[in-house]
This record gives C-alpha cells, structure tokens and sequence, in this order.
C-alpha cells in the first residue's frame, strides 16, 4: 500500500510538472484563458445583462459556467493522451515503471491548474460587484471553490476520452457530446421532455447525475456536501476510466 | 540477464510473434534482424512491457515481465522505433522528466543526468527545443533516455536509422562502450553494421527465429555473406526485403 501510494505520487509529480509546462510553454493555456475569459465576460454582461439585475451578486456569472466548461475545457484536455498516441511517446511511458495511475492524475491536476488559473482571472468580476454594493463574499468564494471542483469533473471526462481515441479533433467531439450529456440533462427544457415522456421519476433520477442540478445549490451560495462528492465520485470515475483504457493498450495495441 | 520464452502475440488472425525463445548474457549485443513486418519491433515491445504477450514470458535480470513487470521494467533502457520525445521541451527538460518517470532516487537524477549528457554527446544542444534538433541529435537524446537509469538490460529498436555516417560511427561508439557491463538488443535494417555492432546476430521471419549466431558464422553459411544468408532465411516471397 505504501508503495503503491509513493509510486503513485511519483508518477503525479512527474506527469504534472511536464503537462503544465507543456501547457505554458505553448500558446495553448494563453488562448484558451483569453477566450474563456472574453466569452465569460460577454455572456455575462451581453446575454444576462448584469447591470439589469439590480442586485450585487455574481449568479449572472456563474450561472455561463458549466456551459463554457462543457465546450471549453474538453479543448483543454483533449491533448492529453492523444497527443502521446499520435507522437508515438505512449509507447516510451508504457515501457517505464511509472504508475498509470499518478500519471492520470498528474496530468488532470496539469489542466486543472489552467483552469485553476483562469478562474482567478474573472476576478474583476468580483471588484465589480463589491464595488456596485455589498455582496456576500463568502457565498460567492464558496461557488468559485464548487465552480472549481466542477471544472475538475468536465477535464476527468476529457482527459479519459483522449485517452480511449487517437485523435484530439475525436477527443474533443467526444468530450463535449459527454459533457454535454451531462450537463443537459438538468436543464429545465431536457428535464421536463425526459418528465413528460417517461415519468417525473425518471426526470428525478435524470436530474440525480446532472452537473447543472448539482451546481444550482453552489450558485445560491449554499455548500451541499451530497453535490460536492458527487463531483468527486464523477472525477474518481473518470480517472478510473483513463487508467483502464490507457492500461488496455497493453493487452490490445498494435 | 534477458530471456526470451516461447513469445507469442497474436492480431487478430495475424500471427505477428509465434514461439520466440532466446537469451542474452552480460556482454552479448544481439542484433535482431527479419524484414519488414517480420515481428521485431512487436518482440521488442513485449520485451520492454509495452504490449502484453499472448503467450510465454520475458525475464530481465530475473524478474518477470509478465507478473513482476515494473521490477522488470526498473532494469531495462528501451528506445523504441523512431525515438519518440517530448518535441516542446529540452532534452535536459526530457531527461529530467524521464529520471521521474523512471522512479530513480532524487539524489541519483542529477548525476545521471550529467553522465548520460556526456555520454551521448548532446552537451551542444541540451537547452534547445527538441523540436528543433536534427534526427541524429533526437535519435541521441533518446538514447540517453534509455540509459539514464544505467540499466542492465538495453532494448534499442533501429537506433542507427536515418543518421549519417558521423553519426552512426558515434551510436555505434557509444554502444561498443557500453556492451561489456549489458546485455543490449539491437533491431537494424543496415546488415554492414551487424559485424561492426553485435557479437551475435538473429534472423526472425514471420514471427519464428530462422537464424542465430555470430554475424560471422551466419555469413560463412552462404557464399555472399550475410546479406545473402539474410535473404536466403528469410527471403519469403511475401516478405518486403529491407
């Protein structure tokens, strides 16, 4: 167990530091912050008319942030076992000692980081609404921290999809239509459909495993430990998954 | 210190390895020569734990590829085909990611570093992007990936491809300098190299071992040398000679 834990943690370390300065070495992290951030600010002044709302809280900007996840950040982790797939260096990994495992987890907390980050950039957004009135701060860091841990959740289902197909343009389509699946499905017009056609218990259990439904309770401030670890259980998911499939390639690769 | 046992992988109905058998001793610097599609790159692979064999099993240094792998795996340098890097970082930034990869002890990943740097002659270029380096100096950096950990064991899949002629005299020099303390495998197209490079030598044809022993006793075996011996053994009418 001890050994598993420091070969694990090895391979954290080693992954990790290669995939964030690949990440920042290139233009990648800098586009992707720059959109992201242009995008957040647009929906959330254009499309829900912040100044309209009347009230100093920051739910007009949250409210965009599984949306911009579920298109932005499979773009992010859609590099991160393709890319080793297509310049041939999965192979150089596999025949090492190193855990799949921390390597897994290495590069998800590499993401996470560039996500980490650009989250801290939407800070203007809070100096504006402490500055128009007087917000409650700690509900709006508590929905940045679940904001964060959601984010976790959409790069986890990236970042083992990239690792099932050879591509980055595949991991990406892939990545979002999940993402989207499960972003969707709490969505008040998807929930209702599913409600009519098959039952409001279907709608309920549809509801139960929607990133929106779990995020809700976190944009009005209120920390639900049930939507917490449920996105820790859909990141423990995921990253079992990529160590699965980037395992299987022993068994079935050519 | 490696032992090849009855290896076989199947793809599909493809028989790519059928029954490979053989061991390499300290000092032995085998070269592993077939035609293309012959089944040395997936031999090598199975060797280096990349892919699983259907059947058999590989001992380095005496532990199990199979059921010991990452023990396995500690005493074993592998370049595969093509000397696949890391092209956005430098190959002291892909060593240094390597040493950790490789799970050497902290205090060991500097020297080891230096040493393999120097080893490999790569000093000149060890803070530029590798993406920017030739294919001789990509095929180098490789190289000392594989030897940073000073593994008993070297599996080096056509380490001498695509490089000039400075450059292969350099590879082979480097290999000649090591062999003595390894047990190294050697996959190569270029039959000329094999007496310069291996004291033993190998010839594999759809999977099955056809060939095996000195490059000297094999070019004795028909007038032409090795390359006609090569042909001979190995020459199936399907079979993309090299």
């Amino acid at each position: 167990m001890k050994h598993w834990a420091l070969d694990t943690l090895t391979g954290i370390r080693a992954s990790y530091g290669r995939e964030v300065r690949a990440y920042f070495a290139t233009p990648l992290a800098y586009v992707f912050i720059a959109i992201f951030l242009m995008l957040l600010g647009f929906f959330t002044w254009e499309a829900s008319r912040f100044f309209d709302t009347g009230a100093a809280d920051l739910s007009p900007f949250f409210y965009w942030h599984p949306w911009l996840y579920m298109i932005f950040l499979p773009a992010l982790s859609m590099r991160l076992w393709a890319d080793e797939s297509a310049g041939g260096t999965a192979e150089l990994l596999l025949s090492m000692p190193v855990s799949i495992t921390g390597l897994a987890i290495g590069k998800l907390l590499a993401a996470w980081t560039v996500a980490a980050v650009t989250l801290v950039f939407t800070f203007p957004m809070w100096l504006t609404v402490n500055y128009l009135g007087d917000p409650d701060n700690a509900a709006i860091l508590l929905t940045y921290f679940m904001s964060f841990v959601m984010a976790g959740a959409y790069l986890a289902i990236g970042a083992a999809v990239s690792a099932l197909v050879n591509s980055q343009v595949l991991a990406y389509v892939i990545g979002v239509v999940v993402a989207f699946v499960l972003t969707a499905a709490g969505w008040p017009m998807v929930l209702g459909a599913v409600s009519g056609a098959l039952g409001p218990g279907i709608g309920d259990i549809v509801a139960k495993f929607s990133f929106l439904t779990h995020f809700e309770t976190a944009e009005r401030g209120v920390l639900e430990f049930r939507a917490f670890l449920y996105f820790l259980g859909v990141i423990a998911l995921w990253v079992a998954l990529n160590v699965l499939w980037v395992s299987h390639r022993r068994s079935a690769a050519r | 210190m490696l032992e090849l046992k009855q290896l076989a992988k199947s793809f599909g109905d493809h028989k790519a390895v059928q029954s490979v058998s053989f061991k390499l001793d300290k000092g032995e610097v085998l070269g592993f020569l077939g035609p293309n599609g012959a089944g040395k790159s997936t031999t090598m692979r199975m060797v280096a734990g990349v892919i699983e064999p259907d059947q058999g099993d590989v001992t380095i240094a005496g532990h199990s590829i199979v059921s010991a792998r990452r023990h396995a795996q500690r005493q074993l340098g592998y370049l595969p085909e093509g000397a696949p890097l890391y092209v956005d970082m430098t190959p002291v930034e892909f060593l240094r990611f390597m040493t950790a990869a490789q799970c050497m002890p902290r205090s060991a990943r500097k020297p080891a570093i230096e040493r393999v740097i120097a080893d490999s002659r790569i000093a000149n270029v060890a803070h530029r992007r590798i993406g920017n380096l030739s294919k001789g100096y990509r095929r180098r950096v490789g190289l000392a990936g594989a030897l940073l950990h000073d593994p008993d064991v070297l599996v080096l899949d056509e380490p001498t491809d695509g490089l000039d002629p400075i450059q292969k005299r350099a590879v082979r020099a480097l290999i000649a300098r090591m062999a003595p303390d390894k047990a190294i495998l050697i996959s190569t197209h270029t039959l000329e190299e094999v007496p310069a490079m291996c004291n033993r030598a190998i010839i594999i044809d759809r999977g099955r071992v056809v060939a095996d022993g000195t490059p000297e006793s094999l070019s004795r075996q028909y007038p032409g040398g090795l390359e006609e011996t090569f042909i001979t053994v190995a020459g199936s009418p399907e079979a993309d000679v090299a």
